[in-house]
């Protein structure tokens, strides 16, 4: 059952303040929502990435759990690694018959969508019992702001910058969810940093399903998405209002959304508070690429809907 | 007591896992390493060992998953060859910086481009940075008693690193030979139980592992990391004594034949070692005072032990099967010069950079290069670095 709010601030801190991820980042939020939605052990793997860089500058650490970092593209094989480990010491009788672990990968979308994909699929194909997140921010924030294939189409990044002859990105971002969901594996979610219900009743829910579990969480990056610090939880929020960034998750090949805007909002609303589409607002060629990106929006939005039976 | 089997070099090493029965092994199948991991899959499937085999989707991850099994607190192993390990070369660093003793069995192979699956040392070599210990050797009783040995070495608490048991690609992999195996009770009597330090899946001491490490702090973890490498070359010594006083089979750095009045001498890796022992009988019978330094340990470099073995030589050839393409020589001929000159020895050296992707290396062409040292003690002028047996 889910708890409380008060229930879960008693979840001993498993991510330490003190750590050096920017004002207004997602992804400690996200990360603290997940990690109070267990009250068992928990073994971190890390991608390279903020996350990583920013909680663990030597010789200090933000984590009171065990963690282990190894490199950038190969989280989901390094929690496949301590989890293979953690079921032969169990069956060998060298870990109690009755301890109850949790593994859990936390990775940027540069580290799942596009380097990572690979390790994660097969990590994902074996089955092995884990929780895997995406912590996405749409761009390689870690490096600079570079596109990934997580960043929307018009996004001005750094390696895919606006100009006089080029819109932003030309790419629409990939689904990473989708395909998450398409290995068959029992829980697969979408969610927000913004809305702490909604991530950690996926997390408790990805923490039980007794195998490979996959969220990815929209965290945004004031660096990146060039919005003020403040506006975080709002724009993620606006994400879902929009329908940008559907709430949703897949249990058991069941898909369901779990969050139905009361009012679908036009993307202008989400789009106008980030530097990286204001670009976008000049002219009629950005007013066309924002017609393309609404175009795409809705047609996912009624796709998704057809697959959760609300159509 | 144990047993004399026919073994080909790679289930002479499976053989070695089953009897050492490590926690987890994470592989990926590439030739000619491949039976390896399938001749392991099945003792796996017989319920003859308690390890978790992974089957992963790439070398990458293959390394991977045994460096964080290793953290977690169990012993692991492996196997690869040629582009396998390239793949990796990235985690082969991480996996000696966080000193997690990870065994790799690297059945050598020519590395791309043009493909070809046959044997040469590029990928060892290109690897010999990485910070893991390495042993070659000379055929599949070698394969099966160095892995052992490897085990106990790589997870000595003064060594705690990682290594790779190296054997020739089909030469040695694919070839069968009778092979003692020992009892399944005294190999275990011999690598012991596993002793983890700091397992990450203590959660009742939780730590941090592979953090950012900047200017402050990073080089002074590699000094330390650096200061490894004399315990593991003691390891060695020590490890291949015991394992003689066990099984009558000692190791040492290298085995020296002949070399004790040697003028000429070939330092060899690997298989072509057993070619040139046959070579060097014959050039004795017929007044030669040829020598052969078969070296076993090849990372970390026994500077001085090999300028020891050499410093008598009137010439000395070495044997590369392998190229450093842009460093005019084969990667193993500098170290070896160094190892001289860092001495004070100054010997006349030739190297012959033989059998790449396969190339047959018969015993005549050991006797060219033979010839050569005996024309370069002569006075004669003899190219400094030559390709054996290659059309030109």
């Amino acid at each position: 059952m889910p708890k409380n709010l008060k229930q879960y601030a008693q979840v001993p801190t498993r991510l330490t303040g003190g750590h050096r991820l920017c004002p207004g980042c997602g992804e400690p939020t996200a990360a603290r929502q997940v990690l109070m939605a267990t009250d068992k052990p928990v073994v971190v793997a890390n991608a390279t990435g903020c996350f990583e860089v920013s909680t663990t500058i030597m010789p200090y650490t933000a984590w009171a759990v065990p963690w282990m970092h190894i490199a950038f593209e190969n989280a989901a094989a390094t929690v496949s690694g301590i989890e293979a480990m953690y079921v032969s010491q169990k069956a060998q009788g060298n870990i109690p018959a009755d301890a109850d672990y949790r593994f859990v990968a936390f990775a940027g979308d540069g580290g799942t969508y596009d380097i990572g994909l690979q390790a994660l699929s097969g990590a994902a194909e074996r089955g092995h019992q884990f929780l895997y997140v995406c912590l996405n921010n749409e761009a390689y924030m870690n490096t600079g702001v570079q596109r990934s294939s997580a960043s929307p189409y018009g996004a001005h990044t750094t390696t895919s910058p606006s100009g006089s002859h080029s819109p932003g990105k030309k790419a629409f971002q990939k689904d990473l969810t989708a395909i998450m969901a398409a290995h068959d594996i029992p829980y697969v979610a979408q969610s927000i940093s913004g809305r702490w219900r909604d991530l950690t009743a996926k997390a408790e829910k990805a923490f039980e399903c007794g195998g490979p579990a996959f969220i990815n969480v929209l965290t945004p990056c004031p660096l990146g998405w060039i919005a003020d610090a403040s506006e975080s939880v709002n724009l993620a929020q606006l994400a879902a209002d929009c329908c940008v960034w559907p709430l949703y998750e897949v249990e058991n090949g069941v898909w369901k959304l779990t969050y139905k805007p009361k009012e679908k909002l036009p993307i202008d609303e989400y789009l106008k508070k980030q530097g990286r589409f204001k670009h976008l607002f000049k002219g009629a060629e950005g007013e066309a690429v924002r017609a393309k990106m609404q175009e795409y929006v809705d047609t996912k939005w009624e796709l998704l809907k057809q697959k959760c039976g609300e159509a | 007591m144990g047993k004399v089997m026919p073994l080909e070099g790679n289930m002479a090493v499976a053989e070695a896992m089953r009897q050492i029965n490590p926690d987890v092994v994470a592989a990926y199948p590439i030739t000619p390493s491949t039976e390896v991991v399938q001749t392991f899959a099945r003792f796996v499937a017989d319920g003859q060992v308690k390890t978790n085999f992974v089957a992963v989707e790439s070398e990458h991850s293959a390394m991977t998953a045994c460096v964080a099994a290793a953290a977690a607190g169990g012993r692991v192993m492996n196997a690869t060859s040629a582009n396998g390990l390239a793949l990796m070369w990235e985690i082969l660093y991480i996996a000696s910086s966080l000193r997690q003793p990870v065994i790799l069995t690297l059945v050598n192979r020519a590395l791309s481009g043009n493909i070809n699956i046959h044997c040469d040392h590029s990928d060892g070599m290109g690897a010999r940075d990485a910070g893991w210990v390495q042993i070659y050797g000379e055929n599949c009783q070698e394969a099966y008693d160095n892995l052992i040995q490897c085990t106990a070495i790589g997870e000595r608490l003064d060594v705690r690193l990682p290594v790779m048991n190296c054997l020739d690609g089909f030469l040695v992999s694919h070839s069968y030979e009778l092979v003692e195996v020992e009892d399944d009770e005294a190999v275990q009597a011999f690598v012991g139980p596993y002793k983890p330090v700091k397992p990450l899946l203590d959660i009742n001491d939780p730590y941090t592992i592979g953090p950012l490490d900047l200017q402050d702090f990073y080089m002074e973890h590699k000094r330390s990391q650096w200061e490894a490498y004399p315990a593991a070359k003691q390891a060695v010594i020590e490890e291949g004594k015991r394992f003689g006083e066990m099984f009558g089979r000692e190791y040492g750095l290298m085995e020296l034949v002949d070399m004790d009045d040697a003028e000429i001498a070939i330092v060899a890796l690997g298989s072509a070692a057993g070619t040139c022992k046959d070579v060097v009988a014959n050039l004795r019978a017929q007044g030669v005072k040829a020598g052969l330094l078969k070296l076993r340990c090849f990372r970390p470099f026994p500077i001085e032990e090999i300028a020891e073995a050499l410093k008598g030589c009137k010439a000395v050839a070495v044997m590369d099967r392998a190229a450093s393409y842009g460093g005019g020589t084969g990667p193993l001929f500098p170290e070896v010069a160094a190892a001289l000159m860092a001495g004070g020895y100054a010997v006349p050296m030739l190297d012959y950079i033989y059998g790449l992707g396969g190339r047959e290396l018969p015993p005549e062409q050991i006797g060219i290069v033979y010839d050569d040292l005996g024309k370069l003690v002569g006075g004669q002028k003899i190219p400094t670095v030559q390709w054996l047996g290659v059309r030109e």
